[in-house]
């Protein structure tokens, strides 16, 4: 991570384009399928073609106002669509409707966590419906390019911040965390890579104490956190080797060439289009009543933040561990319902799933969704830790085994003969042979060793093949030693 | 037959007198004799209209037949039919063929009426006089030395000439209800909202409104009946019953009170005019209205504020023909601005260049507050007009339609501004989104003129009934230019 230099502040806005995951297109029937052969996911709206009309898709709607209420904002109780002008190719009408002087969300907030622990609030200036434009394809093309319409219309919040981030960090932290609500909130699939989630970045820098901010610099479509980080960073840098070195910085969009890890610039101020904005006169304004509002309020899931201080209060977890496994609404829900199936201690339980299983899918690539064990046969396996039919460490080669398809904890505890050796007489056997066949330790243990009664620990537990109680096993190994 | 009323047409279906088949054919003749010199239509589409008009036979003597099945229509080119080249009276679109039927168009053919072909229009819709259609100017059927008023010239031209028994229309300023009184006709724009707006090609989406030009307000009344209604496919599309307009044509009108605006009686009007729609008003008191002077005051304002809303409309409308996906592109362009540049250049006509180049202005930054949303204003004003009009106890607003008869081609046509006031009494309708219409109250020499009603929101029934009381005490609509009678 680069470092600020002394004396020098950024200043940076984020404005993330959001895809809202509804069934069809924002204005159009059409539906919405990533990856499907181009221009199969357009109807003659979406194509812009003569005498067409816009139908507002109410679930963008309230998946607009879902998102508003997520980050505290103000939802307009009437807003209205606007157009904006422009031409190109993949622009079917040369105007997108969007939402100018009266956007759906206004006024929100966020809080972020920082490196040190502590939170910092970002303020969520707007947030806007809008259409989706196409894109122009140029591979298998000579001499001209096509258009794939099929993106057209799709549906999008634009979430504009307010410039209360300071540090590339800072902005990667909101980033991540309205990835997380928007997800959370089942709003958008937040697949950046397909352009579900994607990010432009305001970027200034000036002197600490400056009263004004400076000249900033727009940067594209940045569609990773990594990246988002990487072009922030460069661009401060940029920018205040632009400065020290007597120039001045321009106005301008610039992209980021995840190559290099540089911006280059792509068009400045006096190339901005006019876009002519104006109310579209094709729709009505949106007109949200309290009554509708309040019913999308009461329908809100819980957020990771009070789903974290939720687990931390009612399951005693450490907020480490509750924030790992709440970090997706799918992981918290896993966790919840084997807490629920096992009856295990929910720290236990915590452990377990933070560790054992994330670290095993971690392994194999996958998310919480595609687990090879769900959630009540996982249950099932901390059950018998729970009622000692095994004990710790054999649960780990059942996991295991479980992982690779061999069964349920049940069957596999049953097939290999793991269940745990509670007969204390048994125990005892073992025990005492252990301490006929190393007389020299049991000396140096009585003399004062303590140390050694890992070892005794350890001998006694593989003669058992591990199957001892622990409990029981200590105890009793503690007593015969005693002598 | 083409000197019948629709109900006569209807019952001669009906009655077994003629097939549709016949009656279209009637039709196809006289387009094929007489359309060559008057260039009402730009397509006639035959085969379409034979198969239309079989359809309709077959309905007929299974006794399934409404009042509108086997009757032949024209429709203004705006309206987009599918496999049916939608040019709009503009180069831009000669190549289009729609692959959908605008709302009005599919609701019409459900009715089993028979479309004969597209209608010529001045260029999407922007032109008082067709003389700015790609496909040549229409020629009046009364003096064919003489422009039929526009933009919807094609549709009085062809039903003046007898080449259909009515024709579709639109009215965004005027198109409706100027060209109906340059031809002796019943030309009706409705409420804003009243009819869909899917598939027909947008002038200025505030202002558009679809409605048809007839021969007759009860002939008008049948087919409005047919074409008005919620259409989900347009979100400014009303979702309220329609009234029935056609059994709302017998009431007396005794008692009504209409206004008449001061403004609109100012200077302006020709003198032979005047005299004829004094005399309409006279024949009004006769069936028992009351006449009552009123104010507009912000009427003046109406053509100023208009071409500011329908220019800025109009040049975000037509920003979607850029030569990429359909219609005109410009050959050999070399780069993507040179591609708008030339397929905008040449695909569009002077007046539709003029009226982007308008609209572009007002709406750029720095403008807007001075022209749009200025004019916005003013909008809210001349409704508000009308509005504390129809509060105050009126019931109709009467005024001429134009100030003066048809003009003699290329009059106008050099002078955009004095073309543009030609819609000084039909504008303040579109921008106050109330119903109007126009119909015929005489001839000065030779040639006809009209009157206009305006009304209050969904009082299309009453003002239909108002022109039915009318014209069943005139003749003046049963008036043919002595070439097309027979």
């Amino acid at each position: 991570m680069s470092r600020i230099p002394e004396g020098w502040e950024a200043v940076i806005g984020l404005e993330v384009h959001c895809q809202l995951s509804t069934q069809s297109k924002i204005f159009s029937g059409a539906a919405i399928a990533y990856g499907a052969e181009p221009n199969t996911q357009a109807c003659p709206i979406d194509l812009g073609m003569p005498g067409m009309l816009p139908v507002l898709n109410v679930d963008a709607v309230r998946k607009a106002v879902t998102f508003g209420l997520s980050v505290n904002a103000e939802i307009a109780r009437r807003c209205v669509f606007a157009r904006k002008h422009y031409f190109y190719p993949d622009l079917p009408k040369g105007y997108q409707i969007s939402q100018y002087e009266l956007p759906i969300v206004a006024n929100g907030h966020l809080d972020i966590e920082l490196e040190d622990g502590s939170t910092k609030r970002i303020g969520i200036t707007r947030a806007h419906m809008e259409e989706d434009a196409g894109k122009s394809v140029h591979e298998g093309f000579q001499k001209s390019s096509g258009i794939d319409l099929n993106r057209a219309g799709t549906p999008l919040i634009e979430i504009v911040s307010e410039p209360d981030i300071r540090t590339a960090q800072e902005a990667v932290a909101y980033l991540k965390k309205l990835h997380q609500i928007v997800v959370y909130l089942g709003i958008c699939d937040g697949n950046m890579q397909e352009g579900s989630f994607r990010c432009d970045a305001n970027v200034s820098v000036r002197k600490i104490g400056a009263p004004k901010f400076g000249t900033r610099t727009e940067t594209k479509n940045v569609n990773s956190f990594r990246y988002v980080e990487k072009a922030i960073e460069y661009e401060i840098e940029r920018q205040i080797d632009v400065l020290e070195a007597g120039g001045k910085i321009i106005q301008e969009t610039r992209l980021f060439n995840p190559d290099t890890g540089e911006t280059r610039a792509m068009r400045t101020k006096e190339d901005a289009n006019d876009y002519r904005y104006f109310p579209d006169p094709d729709l009505l304004p949106i007109v949200c009543t309290e009554d509708y509002i309040d019913a999308i309020r009461a329908s809100l899931p819980e957020l990771p933040e009070a789903k974290r201080a939720r687990f931390v209060k009612d399951f005693g977890l450490s907020d480490y561990d509750a924030k790992t496994l709440t970090s997706s609404r799918e992981l918290a829900a896993y966790y919840e319902a084997v807490v629920a199936a096992s009856g295990a201690e929910p720290k236990l339980c915590a452990n377990w799933v933070a560790t054992d299983l994330l670290g095993a899918l971690n392994k194999m690539s996958k998310g919480i969704e595609e687990s090879p064990i769900s959630a009540e046969a996982f249950a099932a396996l901390l059950k018998r830790i729970a009622d000692k039919t095994i004990n710790g460490k054999i649960a780990k080669d059942v996991f295991e085994a479980m992982v690779a398809g061999e069964g349920s904890a049940d069957e596999i505890i049953k097939a290999k003969g793991l269940v745990q050796v509670t007969d204390e007489s048994a125990i005892c056997a073992a025990i005492d042979d252990v301490i006929a066949k190393n007389p020299q330790q049991v000396a140096d243990y009585r003399g004062g060793k303590d140390k050694l009664f890992g070892f005794f620990v350890g001998q006694a537990m593989k003669a058992t093949q591990g199957k001892a109680n622990p409990d029981a096993l200590n105890r009793l190994l503690k007593e015969r030693l005693a002598g | 037959m083409h000197t019948h009323s629709l109900p006569e047409l209807a019952a001669g279906l009906r009655e077994k007198k003629f097939s549709s088949r016949e009656l279209t054919q009637h039709y196809l003749n006289r387009i094929a004799a007489l359309d060559g010199d008057i260039n009402a239509y730009v397509t006639v589409t035959p085969e379409r209209a034979l198969a239309q008009a079989a359809a309709a036979d077959a309905l007929i003597a299974a006794g399934k037949a409404g009042p509108l099945t086997g009757i032949p229509l024209g429709q203004k080119d705006i309206f987009c039919t599918k496999g049916v080249r939608t040019a709009c009276g503009s180069k831009m679109l000669d190549s289009f063929v729609s692959p959908y039927d605008a709302t009005i168009v599919e609701k019409l053919d459900a009715e089993g009426m028979v479309m004969l072909g597209k209608l010529n229009m001045d260029e999407f819709a922007m032109g008082s006089s067709n003389e700015t259609s790609y496909y040549g100017p229409v020629k009046n059927p009364w003096d064919k030395t003489r422009v039929p008023g526009g933009s919807s010239g094609g549709s009085v031209a062809c039903v003046a000439a007898g080449l259909a028994p009515i024709a579709t229309a639109t009215d965004t300023g005027g198109s409706i209800r100027q060209p109906a009184a340059l031809t002796n006709l019943t030309g009706i724009k409705p409420t804003y909202g009243r009819v869909s707006r899917y598939g027909m090609i947008a002038f200025a989406s505030s202002l558009d409104q679809a409605g048809v030009v007839a021969r007759s307000a009860e002939d008008a009344a049948y087919v409005m009946q047919a074409m008005s209604g919620f259409d989900p496919k347009d979100s400014t599309s009303v979702d309220r019953p329609v009234d029935d307009l056609v059994s709302g044509l017998g009431h007396s009108i005794k008692g009504l009170t209409i206004g008449l605006p001061k403004e609109y009686f100012a200077d302006g009007m020709a003198p032979g005019v005047r005299a004829l729609v004094e005399q309409a008003i006279e024949t009004l008191k006769g069936l028992g209205v009351r006449f009552k002077d009123i104010s507009l005051p912000n009427s003046p304002l109406s053509v100023p504020t208009y071409y500011v809303v329908a220019p800025a409309e109009a040049s975000s409308n037509l920003a979607r023909f850029d030569g990429v996906r359909y219609g005109h592109r410009a050959e050999g362009a070399k780069s993507l601005g040179e591609l708008y540049e030339r397929s905008r250049g040449e695909g569009f006509g002077a007046e539709v260049q003029r009226r982007i180049m308008i609209g572009t202005y007002v709406l750029s930054h720095g403008y807007y507050d001075a022209y749009y949303l200025q004019a916005q204003k003013v909008r809210r004003l001349i409704y508000d007009d009308f509005k504390r009009a129809f509060a105050d106890g009126i019931d109709l607003v009467l005024s001429p339609t134009a100030t003066d008869v048809a003009f003699k081609f290329g009059d106008k046509s050099d002078d955009p501004v004095a073309m543009y006031l030609n819609d000084i009494y039909t504008i303040a309708a579109n921008l106050a989104g109330i119903p109007a219409m126009s119909l015929p109250c005489g001839f000065v020499d030779g040639l006809p003129t009209g009157f206009q009603l305006m009304g209050n929101f969904f009082s299309e029934a009453r003002m239909l009934n108002v022109a039915h009381q009318f014209q069943q005490a005139t003749d003046f609509h049963k008036q043919w230019p002595t070439e097309f009678a027979s």
